[in-house]
């Protein structure tokens, strides 16, 4: 069995005496698409702050392929390779979407500190940024600035930032949110395709998305993984069907 | 050195701490409450000093010139809010700031105008001059003691203002969460235009009182606001009690560092080079002050963790 | 009419070219100096303009670095001009007279300063960063003020304007041609630098400081950089201006000043290369023609300013060109 790409020990955290993350074990493995899914107030944004480091966890350990990244700040967990897109989206709005994916390449290729020659004019920078864009289906819009985009542009226009970092694992914080049906569709099949370049860990409550993506799911109740397993196993699982199913059928 | 210098020492900056406490609770008030940065706050203390010089001088009575001083700056306060400050409240900072200097370029030339360029002079009352003496045989001032007293029972009664009254709560409340006051019925902007008032008042009030001890001139209002500021950032911005720890601090700090660094200073260098150094290092010691605060907790002794 | 804004910078740079040497022939040499404090003013607010314009920090003490260039100019010309050594603890120098020393001084110190100060500051943001600065420029402000030595509250003069290889800088418009040509160089280094990786960069961590980390870079080691770039540049002004007055005073620290350097750049166009060009002479227009009519032109000033708070973002060069202003 190959190591795990991106996995969580043990992580706990409470706010007060809510325990917004109780003992979360969770692994990502090369290949694959995990969802998790889980009803609202489940911890799971709070679960994806601590795996990205935007909130330290009370306990455990967040590693990294192999490598230990707990306790990093989210720059340093950009660099080791993990390529995160948010839910409520955080772009540059009074700029272009190319020069939204150039910064992309620049925090990738650590080519930040330069001072002399435009962004926009280095081959280096502008290919790889256009070649994110055109899988993403972006090429024609490259000069649009950010806050004339449509909100599923947006949403593509997130991806296609964390595709520039080439990371190793995908952390996805909600990328359906907001779409119509038939965005849906083609971010679903997008996806699809994604993960034999790195695994994604996929946050979604487009249930139709996430049971035709995911290799595996875990559902996340009160800050507590109470089931991890395939489609099929998640949805004949009885306590998942209490606890969560249950009271949207 | 003695320890009747020392007592008056730490008496002084006392003093001059609780008037900074006046002028930062407003401040901090209109921060926490509306989000607003008020650079003109230092305005109304000098509208609060120069109606009291006015009053003072038409009718010779002191305590009509303090409430005279209340009431102008807190209608100046109420008018100010009603037709800049508001347009403001959910701006940039930088929109807030330039407005709130372009205020001060207003007030302050406006009243250069209607005043003239020389200061004015207010009196301390008959009853309030003189010395007195303390246990200990200490003699001091009896007008400066009766600041410290008036500052203290200011900074009892917003506590109690804050904690016991109705206003209190919705001014709590309107610290966390703004909609919460909205739903709760209580009509906002008077609300923001009431606190607005009050923290004008107290600025107001603390120019009458200050103007008596020093010259009411334009212009007075700016270096004790920024003081106030560095109050506040070391108290923790919206923090009534910040404000109030970090007043004494500031005003302790900068008052016994005033005396007693060029003593200091004095033990190894020769009288006149302490003198100046002692002197030029005491006027930076509140920064040193903040910047220590600053690297400890960047959001203030008492403020809100990031 | 809506005017391209290349054209209308051309312009700008055209107009600051004509109008000099004008008073030239026309022997006119007040005007000189009047154009001369308004490119100074705007080369300080260039520098400001990085921070405020790309980077979206309001820093409310940027005097502090137009003081300390002021005041490296004054204490090198002092020591030059009194034959007295200035001690540095471990070497000595008896001071100088020449300009290209005392800018590089200068800027070396004022970059300094404010690594420091935003090394501080930076550490906190929105309104905590405003006070802070403002902070920090009072305690500078004070500093002078008891700095006996050189002056303190006097401040120190100097009789003989500095010299730079080759000109005659008693020449108004010599010294203009100095001071012209490196508002230019500094424009140029500014447009360079806005669009170039870094300003790219920095521009974003106004926007979405989040965004910037989650590609793996750090917005504070960004902002920091940017913040001695502008202290660097404004207080390459601050000696300059020094030169044109030859006197210093702890006025070059006042909070005032900083509102006014703030107050340039609203009034051209937050983060638009002219915009404190523009900003500048509007500026001293206002303050020449205006404080000739009236005393308390302040009062003016302060009814435009809040007039286009209230009613017109995007300053002049958003008004003529039609473009929206950076949000900051």
């Amino acid at each position: 069995m190959s190591d795990p790409v991106l996995s969580t020990l043990n992580l706990n955290k409470s706010f007060g005496a809510l325990k917004a993350t109780d003992d979360v074990s969770i692994d990502l493995k090369s290949g694959e698409i995990h969802a998790i899914i889980g009803p609202n107030g489940a911890g799971k944004s709070t679960l994806i702050q601590q795996i990205c480091g935007g909130l330290q966890p009370d306990s455990g350990r967040v590693l990294l392929n192999g490598q230990d990244v707990s306790g990093q700040s989210t720059q340093a967990r950009a660099r080791a390779g993990m390529g995160r897109t948010f839910q409520i989206s955080q772009l540059c709005m009074e700029d272009t979407v190319l020069e939204n994916a150039v910064l992309g390449v620049m925090g990738a290729e650590h080519l930040a500190w330069r001072f002399w020659r435009p962004a926009l004019k280095r081959p280096s920078l502008r290919d790889r940024a256009e070649a994110a864009l055109e899988r993403v289906g972006l090429s024609d819009d490259r000069d649009t600035r950010c806050a004339n985009l449509s909100h599923g542009q947006r949403r593509q226009l997130e991806v296609a930032v964390a595709l520039t970092l080439s990371p190793k694992a995908f952390v996805m914080d909600e990328p359906m949110a907001g779409l119509g049906a038939e965005g849906s569709k083609r971010l679903t099949g997008f996806l699809d395709g994604l993960r034999q370049e790195a695994p994604i860990l996929l946050v979604e409550h487009d249930m139709d998305a996430v049971f035709a993506l995911a290799d595996r799911i875990s559902v996340l109740v009160y800050g507590k993984v109470i089931a991890t397993g395939t489609a099929d196993e998640i949805r004949t699982n009885r306590e998942v069907r209490d606890a969560y199913l249950g009271d949207e059928a | 050195m003695s320890s009747i210098l020392i007592i008056e020492q730490i008496l002084n900056g006392l003093q001059f701490g609780v008037m900074l406490f006046l002028m930062a609770a407003g401040l901090t008030l209109i921060f926490g409450v509306m989000g607003l940065i008020n650079l003109a706050h230092g305005s109304l203390y000098m509208v609060g000093a120069f109606a009291a010089a006015a009053v003072a001088g038409v009718t010779g009575s002191f305590l009509l010139a303090l409430v005279a001083a209340l009431a102008a700056a807190a209608l100046a306060g109420a008018i100010v809010e009603m037709v800049v400050i508001r347009r403001l409240y959910n701006a940039p900072h930088l929109d807030q700031v330039l407005a709130t200097f372009a205020l001060i370029l207003i007030f302050s030339e406006g009243t250069r105008w209607v005043f003239g360029s020389f200061p004015l002079f207010l009196d301390i009352p008959d009853a309030l001059s003189g010395p007195v003496t303390l246990p200990g045989g200490i003699e001091y001032p009896l007008y400066r003691l009766t600041l410290i007293g008036i500052g203290l029972a200011v900074a009892v009664g917003l506590w109690a203002l804050i904690e016991r009254t109705r206003l209190g709560i919705q001014i709590r409340a309107g610290e966390n969460d703004r909609e919460m006051i909205a739903a709760l019925g209580v009509d906002i902007s008077k609300l923001y235009t009431l606190v607005f008032a009050l923290g004008a008042a107290l600025a107001g009030l603390a120019g009458a009182l200050v103007g008596a001890i020093q010259s009411v001139q334009v212009g007075m209002g700016e270096p004790v606001l920024i003081l106030a500021f560095v109050v506040i950032v070391i108290g923790g911005i919206g923090s009534v009690r910040g404000a109030f720890i970090g007043a004494l601090l500031v005003g302790l700090t900068d008052t016994l560092g005033g005396v007693f660094l060029p003593e200091l200073f004095k033990l190894f260098m020769d009288n006149g080079a302490a003198q100046k150094s002692g002197s030029a290092l005491a006027s930076m010691g509140i920064y040193v002050l903040m910047g220590l605060v600053l690297i400890w907790r960047p959001t203030g002794l008492f403020g809100a963790r990031a | 009419m809506r005017l391209n804004e290349k054209y209308f910078n051309a312009l700008m740079i055209a107009g600051l070219l004509a109008l000099p040497l004008w008073a030239v022939v026309a022997d006119q040499p007040f005007t000189i100096t009047l154009v001369t404090r308004a490119v100074i003013l705007a080369l300080a607010a260039v520098g400001l303009n990085i921070i405020l314009g790309i980077g979206g920090m309001v820093s409310f003490g940027h005097a502090v670095f137009f003081g300390i260039g002021g005041y490296a100019m004054g204490i090198l010309a002092y020591h030059a001009q009194t034959y007295t050594a200035l001690d540095l603890g471990p070497f000595s120098t008896d001071g100088t007279k020449s300009m290209p020393v005392i800018w590089l001084v200068a800027m070396i110190l004022s970059g300094l300063v404010a690594f420091f100060i935003g090394l501080l500051s930076l550490r906190t943001s929105g309104v905590y960063f405003i006070m802070i600065t403002l902070a920090f420029g009072q305690m500078f402000f004070y500093f002078a003020i008891s700095w006996a030595q050189y002056g303190g509250e006097d401040g120190l003069s100097i009789y003989v304007r500095n010299d730079f290889p080759g000109l005659n800088t008693l020449a108004p418009i010599q010294f203009y041609g100095i001071c012209f040509t490196l508002l230019c160089v500094v424009l140029f280094l500014f447009a360079r630098l806005q669009a170039s990786p870094f300003g790219l960069a920095l521009n974003a961590a106004r926007q979405t400081p989040t965004r910037v980390e989650t590609v793996g870079l750090n917005p504070m080691r960004l902002k920091l950089l940017a913040f001695v770039l502008s202290g660097a540049i404004t207080g390459l002004a601050g000696a300059l201006f020094a030169d044109l007055n030859r006197f210093v005073s702890p006025t070059m620290f006042s909070w005032q000043l900083s509102g006014e350097l703030i107050v340039l750049i609203i009034i051209g166009g937050v983060g638009r290369l002219m915009g404190p060009v523009i900003g500048a002479c509007v500026f001293v227009a206002l303050e020449h023609f205006l404080g000739e009519l009236t005393d308390f032109w302040h009062v003016y000033l302060g009814v435009v300013l809040l007039c286009i708070v209230l009613f017109g973002r995007g300053g002049l060069i958003g008004l003529l060109t039609g473009k929206e202003g950076v949000h900051v």
